[in-house]
């Protein structure tokens, strides 16, 4: 019966609770919203790469080579010769090695050089491996593998002509030699949905004409031609590799990083995903520390709309008195309305966190290839709403307090 | 003598961080199915008076008995539920919680008074019966306390009041909120209750003119003393 009437006085003031319902659903939403895109990023990344032990580059960062290596984010500062590349290929502890040379675009995506053993070693979220959607991977020199949102995003089918640009963002294309596109991927969630992929060879092809980063004039060597050319790269930006047993990741490592010919650096990916976690941490707990603090204020505007209530309601106290409540049932009266507040408010918060996560998910994942699952709910999320409805009752202990004394005051009488 | 069912001896009360403002009882006694009529002007201590006999408030001197038992010796928990099992208290008005039903008001104190309760069969059915007699049109216990009239919530305070059948009853001028025509009917209604249900009852007013109906009749300025000082 209390709890009815309870309820019933909370429906009464349906506006101010509602507001400040209102307030705490959207406070947890987006406590829990940042929660979910914190670790949606962080699996996102994870999830990028699995199966490599290995990513050779220049040496310049660990961190720098992860991200431009895997991720498309930023650019080398050196690339490796092809000397050096052989050299690490030719190791007895190396599975593996699929070579990475990236540097031109099309359009707004990135053009990688690799070859074939990327399709068979590159893996994704716990070891997948990359599939097409539509044709086949290139065959020919001037054959491209695009990835899913390349081919979403400029409408490209199977067939289709592609003029590579040289650098990023740039004007000069390599308009004598044109791709067709051999096979689309399927999407992956990965930077590979957006990226081009060619033949090691092709980039080489495409740069016949070109001497220090610009094309020689009136010089234009027709494709045929280029076929007829030996196509050994000179050099590449990096290379992925795996190892023959887990046990000699290190060993290979050190020897990679100490090769005498040529300033090298190994990375163990997991590690430089752990140092840039080390990095963005700052601004996650920033983040996390602002969201938490909406939440904060959020209660504070429970407990404000509560003490605010209760001159008004002091003849409601003075009633439940009268009819033999104790001061401790006012109090405790108040800190239930609280809970149901608190309560109702963190449920309809993860509700709203779903409801954003399904219109927020295809963007996310367009706009930035951020893929955040939409999951039950997990155990740190009831944490959560468990948190805010305990917080929630223990704010309430300030003005269901200070009812308690005026209805200690009052008892049945209020001087009105 | 018959049953006494209120008594108050050499009672005395200061009222907290006000010196010099105090309340001496000598006396009082109702006596059971008794109707008293306490007058006195506003300012008379009548609402001090009534919060020591209810026991919202202790008294520093004597004795208040209730139905046998002195409240003055029982701690808070227990003198608030010895009130909700031995008293129906009317207020002058806003008697009702405005956002619960007819019926939940009515059954509000049986919440805290577990035997006044038990002495009730079907509480749902008692309070229907209550509303009945109290000349409620049917199906009102239903409604919401606010959508009744004034002379209608009052009644229904009646019905609180008497639910469960404790042995006194306290009105503090409950018809005060109600025009002369209203006044006597509820009036009527409330004397068939407690007649019914041999209740005593004790009503404070400051309107002369209801002495009549009355078994005893006591001004405030003869059982009662308030001294305050001189402001």
């Amino acid at each position: 019966m209390i709890l009815r009437l309870a309820s019933a006085s909370l429906i009464a003031r349906a506006l101010t609770v509602g507001m400040t319902i209102l307030a705490i659903a959207l406070s947890v939403a987006l406590f829990l919203g940042v929660e979910k895109i914190r670790t949606g990023a962080k699996a996102s990344f994870a999830d990028t790469i699995s199966g490599t032990d290995l990513i050779v580059g220049a040496r310049s960062g660990s961190v720098q080579l992860l991200l431009y290596s895997v991720f498309r984010i930023g650019n080398a500062t050196n690339n490796v010769t092809w000397q050096s590349y052989q050299d690490i290929a030719a190791r007895s502890d190396v599975d593996w090695i699929v070579p990475i040379s990236l540097g031109d675009s099309h359009r707004q995506f990135r053009v990688m050089g690799t070859s074939q053993a990327f399709f068979e070693h590159y893996k994704y979220r716990q070891g997948r491996s990359l599939a097409l959607e539509n044709g086949a991977i290139m065959d020919d020199l001037f054959d491209t593998v695009i990835g899913a949102d390349v081919a979403a995003t400029l409408g490209y089918s199977i067939g289709d002509p592609i003029i590579v640009a040289h650098g990023l963002a740039s004007f000069t294309e390599h308009k004598d030699q044109p791709f067709r596109v051999s096979g689309i991927l399927e999407k992956t969630g990965t930077p590979v949905d957006r990226t081009v992929i060619v033949s090691m060879e092709a980039i080489e092809a495409i740069h016949v004409d070109w001497q220090s980063g610009a094309q020689v004039p009136g010089q234009s060597t027709p494709a045929d031609v280029i076929r007829q050319m030996e196509l050994t790269p000179k050099a590449i930006t990096a290379a992925l590799v795996g190892v023959e047993s887990p046990l000699q990741t290190f060993a290979l490592q050190r020897a990679i990083n100490q090769y005498d010919e040529e300033p090298l650096l190994a990375i163990l990916p997991g590690v430089a995903l752990q140092e840039l976690w080390g990095i963005v941490g700052i601004a996650e707990t920033a983040l996390l520390a602002v969201s938490f603090m909406v939440v904060v204020t959020a209660l504070i505007g429970m407990m404000a709309t509560i003490f605010s209530s209760l001159n008004e309601r002091r003849r409601e106290m003075a009633i439940f008195r009268a009819m033999g409540a104790r001061p401790v049932t006012i109090l405790s009266m108040l800190v239930l309305e609280a809970i149901v507040m608190a309560a109702v408010g963190a449920v309809l918060g993860m509700a709203l966190l779903y409801v954003g996560l399904f219109v927020a998910q295809p963007i996310l994942d367009s706009a930035f290839g951020l893929w955040i699952p939409i999951d039950a709910p997990s155990l740190h999320e009831f944490r959560v709403v468990l948190a805010v409805i305990c917080a929630g009752a223990i704010v309430s202990l300030v003005p269901a307090f200070r009812a308690y004394r005026m209805s200690v005051a009052d008892g049945m009488m209020v001087k009105t | 003598m018959s049953e006494t069912v209120l008594a108050l001896a050499d009672v005395a009360y200061r009222w907290p961080g006000r010196t010099g403002f105090s309340l001496t009882v000598p006396s009082l006694s109702v006596a059971k199915g008794e109707s008293v009529l306490l007058l006195g002007e506003s300012g008379s201590g009548k609402s001090t008076l009534l919060s020591l006999i209810c026991g919202t408030i202790l008294p520093d001197d004597g004795k208040v008995s209730i139905a046998g038992t002195d409240t003055t010796t029982l701690s808070g928990g227990a003198r608030d539920k010895f009130r909700a099992e031995q008293i129906g208290v009317i207020f002058q008005q806003f008697n009702l919680l405005p956002f619960a039903s007819v019926m939940d008001n009515i059954l509000l104190p049986l919440r805290f008074a577990p035997a006044r309760r038990n002495r009730v069969d079907n509480a749902a059915a008692e309070a229907t019966a209550l509303c009945a007699g109290l000349g409620l049109p049917l199906g009102a216990v239903n409604e919401k306390a606010t959508s009744l009239s004034v002379g209608q919530q009052q009644r229904v305070a009646v019905a609180r009041a008497l639910i469960g059948h404790p042995p006194l009853i306290i009105a503090d001028e409950p018809t005060s909120a109600l025009d002369a025509n209203s006044q006597a009917a509820f009036l009527d209604l409330l004397f068939a209750q407690t007649a019914t249900h041999n209740t005593s009852l004790l009503m404070v007013s400051h309107d002369p003119r209801l002495s009549a109906r009355f078994d005893r009749v006591i001004r405030m300025e003869d059982i009662a003393t308030v001294e305050r000082a001189a402001a």
